[in-house]
């Protein structure tokens, strides 16, 4: 890394990334769902401290509300109440894992080639206040964007609707 | 000598939080004694009064005790979670209080501004940060009760994580009207906010507005500290400890503490949010309501002097009357220090409030029976969502009200 001078806000990044990258693998290699769970609860955080560092604190501290609390608690509720146990694990499927595998190598090559076509900005770029800021983000929603997130909140409900009917028991 | 005034920032933040681990730590303790005492005397009973004059040095015993239990770890437990659980409890528990500030004005020292209160006060995001980590520590007590691989921690930790999703949405509800009426996320900014009209004193404050947003507030708060009607995750009468039942020792301390600290933190809370923070109840033009701390301090101090001569054991005899001195000096100090009383007028306030809350806690322990745990869940759902819901509706519409007819704001 040519020009790259080693920084706080640099260091703490390349921490909290590798903290993301070491979480995300521990959740597919835990046996046991509670620690596959936590193994996300940590994914979560290190993202929360990614935003915050770009300046996003409104973002981070929802990100860690919603997805770090609320989802992720209903998600050890879940694996709790139905005292799930440690995973059966099967023989890989050839067919799963050649394109699987196949997959992997093209996603990698595609996020490579992206941080490679982008060295210039590639430092950890603070979001201006105006688009960071609480102010900034309510503007966005409710004014520029207001039709799509209206809709995609109608989308929400429709699925909670949803999800509230087929959970129903029949009446007999 | 460079290095040390290049990393000050760094030192005092080091030395603010050793001290505000000690100052928790201590009360901490002695919330302990307060909410046994307290209790006992609701219920015509004596309370601690066996280890120091007055059962005032039963919390070092109890710390004793802690430290000296044997500490077994059940069999089946999954010995990591086991382990991390109460770490997340206490940590989280002390993270919350660090974002909160307990005066407007810095002390001058050695050169640098220290404010009181160890986050900066210009955190934009503070209550938002102080709901995050609220939003983690039920992990604390569901991982405890899932980790220790028994029936009735199980339990306790699926009753803990259910009543958290219930609360957690209208303990964020709540107090969006604050956050509407201050336009901020600041606690610094929503104080400031409540004195607009410093002759108003009391009656500025949120809570008078804002009244079903801090009924909603104040009971979601008190289910998410898992406290009495809402303890059901450790319920005695039915679950042994409930979460905690596998835990002992100095593990078992740390879930304690963490209960304590979020009691402390939630009072902090309310106080700020609704009651004015470090504001003063009276008009700003009563300067003579600044001598109130020591007209509280040295008749208290007095007291405690004459009835530390009369009593029992001699070591009482000698501890309470120096107690009461202390007092006494301290509320004297005051008065011959004007500076130093104007400065302590606001952390004066704010820990009054803090202290009236944490009252109302031990009062509610003493007087209310335990909710079933339907009743819990539709209470929760049925009447503090749609509650606080409806205040954030009348308060958005009185605001834009106010902004279309009056120009206000």
């Amino acid at each position: 890394m040519v020009g790259c001078e080693m920084t706080v806000p640099l260091a703490v990044f390349f921490v909290l990334a590798a903290l993301a990258v070491i979480g995300a693998i521990s959740l597919i290699l835990q046996k046991h769902p509670i620690h596959s769970a936590l193994s996300l609860i940590v994914v979560m955080i290190a993202l929360a401290g990614l935003y915050l560092l770009l300046g996003a604190e409104f973002v981070a501290a929802v990100q860690i509300i919603v997805y770090g609390g609320a989802i992720m608690v209903l998600f050890v509720f879940v694996i709790m109440l139905l005292n799930a146990g440690i995973e059966e694990h099967t023989s890989i499927s050839k067919m799963a894992g050649v394109p699987g595998l196949l997959l992997v190598v093209a996603l990698a090559g595609f996020v490579a080639a992206t941080i490679a076509r982008s060295t210039e900005s590639i430092q950890a770029t603070r979001q201006s206040g105006e688009m960071a800021s609480t102010l900034g983000i309510s503007n966005m929603i409710f004014k520029d964007f207001v039709y799509p997130f209206e809709l995609t909140s109608f989308l929400i409900l429709v699925a909670v609707l949803g999800a509230t009917v087929l959970a129903q028991r029949e009446k007999s | 000598m460079t290095l040390l005034s290049a990393n000050a920032e760094l030192i005092i933040t080091v030395v603010k939080i050793v001290l505000l681990l000690f100052i928790v730590l201590t009360v901490n303790a002695y919330l302990t004694w307060f909410e046994r005492k307290v209790v006992a005397h609701m219920q015509s009973r004596w309370g601690p009064h066996r280890v120091g004059p007055h059962g005032l040095l039963q919390p070092l015993a109890d710390g004793v005790k802690f430290l000296f239990k044997e500490d077994p770890t059940p069999a089946g437990a999954d010995k990591f979670v086991y382990y991390l659980a109460p770490l997340l409890a206490l940590a989280l528990a002390l993270t919350g209080l660090a974002l909160i500030p307990f005066g407007p004005d810095p002390i001058r020292l050695f050169g640098h501004d220290i404010y009181l209160g160890i986050a900066p006060p210009d955190v934009n995001i503070g209550i938002l940060a102080l709901f995050a980590i609220t939003a983690m520590g039920v992990y604390g007590v569901a991982l405890a009760g899932w980790s220790s691989n028994s029936k009735y921690p199980l339990l306790g930790g699926l009753r803990s994580s259910a009543q958290m999703i219930s609360y957690e949405l209208a303990l964020t509800m709540s107090v969006v009207g604050v956050l509407l009426m201050a336009g901020s996320f600041n606690l610094k900014k929503i104080i400031e906010a409540q004195a607009l009209h410093p002759e108003w004193g009391l009656f500025g404050w949120n809570v008078w507005p804002q009244i079903l947003g801090f009924f909603c507030f104040f009971v979601a708060a008190v289910a998410e500290t898992n406290r009495v009607p809402f303890d059901l995750p450790e319920a005695e009468s039915e679950l042994v400890a409930g979460f905690h039942t596998e835990y002992a020792s100095f593990k078992f301390a740390m879930f304690f503490i963490a209960e304590y600290t979020s009691m402390i933190t939630v009072s902090c809370l309310c106080s700020i949010m609704f009651f004015g923070g470090w504001l003063s109840p009276f008009p700003a033009s009563w300067t003579f309501a600044h001598y109130l701390p020591s007209a509280i301090l040295i008749p208290f101090g007095l007291w405690v002097i004459w009835d530390g001569i009369r009593y029992e054991t001699l070591f009482g005899r000698i501890i309470l009357p120096g107690l009461g001195t202390a007092f006494a000096a301290l509320g004297a100090a005051f008065v011959l220090l004007p500076n130093v009383n104007e400065f302590i007028q606001a952390p004066f306030w704010l820990l009054s409030k803090i202290l009236v809350f944490l009252f109302v806690y031990v009062w509610m322990r003493g007087t209310l029976p335990r909710f079933r745990y339907d009743q819990l869940m539709a209470f929760g759902w049925k009447l503090l969502l749609p509650l606080s819901i409806v205040n954030v509706i009348v308060t958005s519409f009185v605001i834009l009200a106010k902004m279309t007819w009056w120009g206000a704001k």
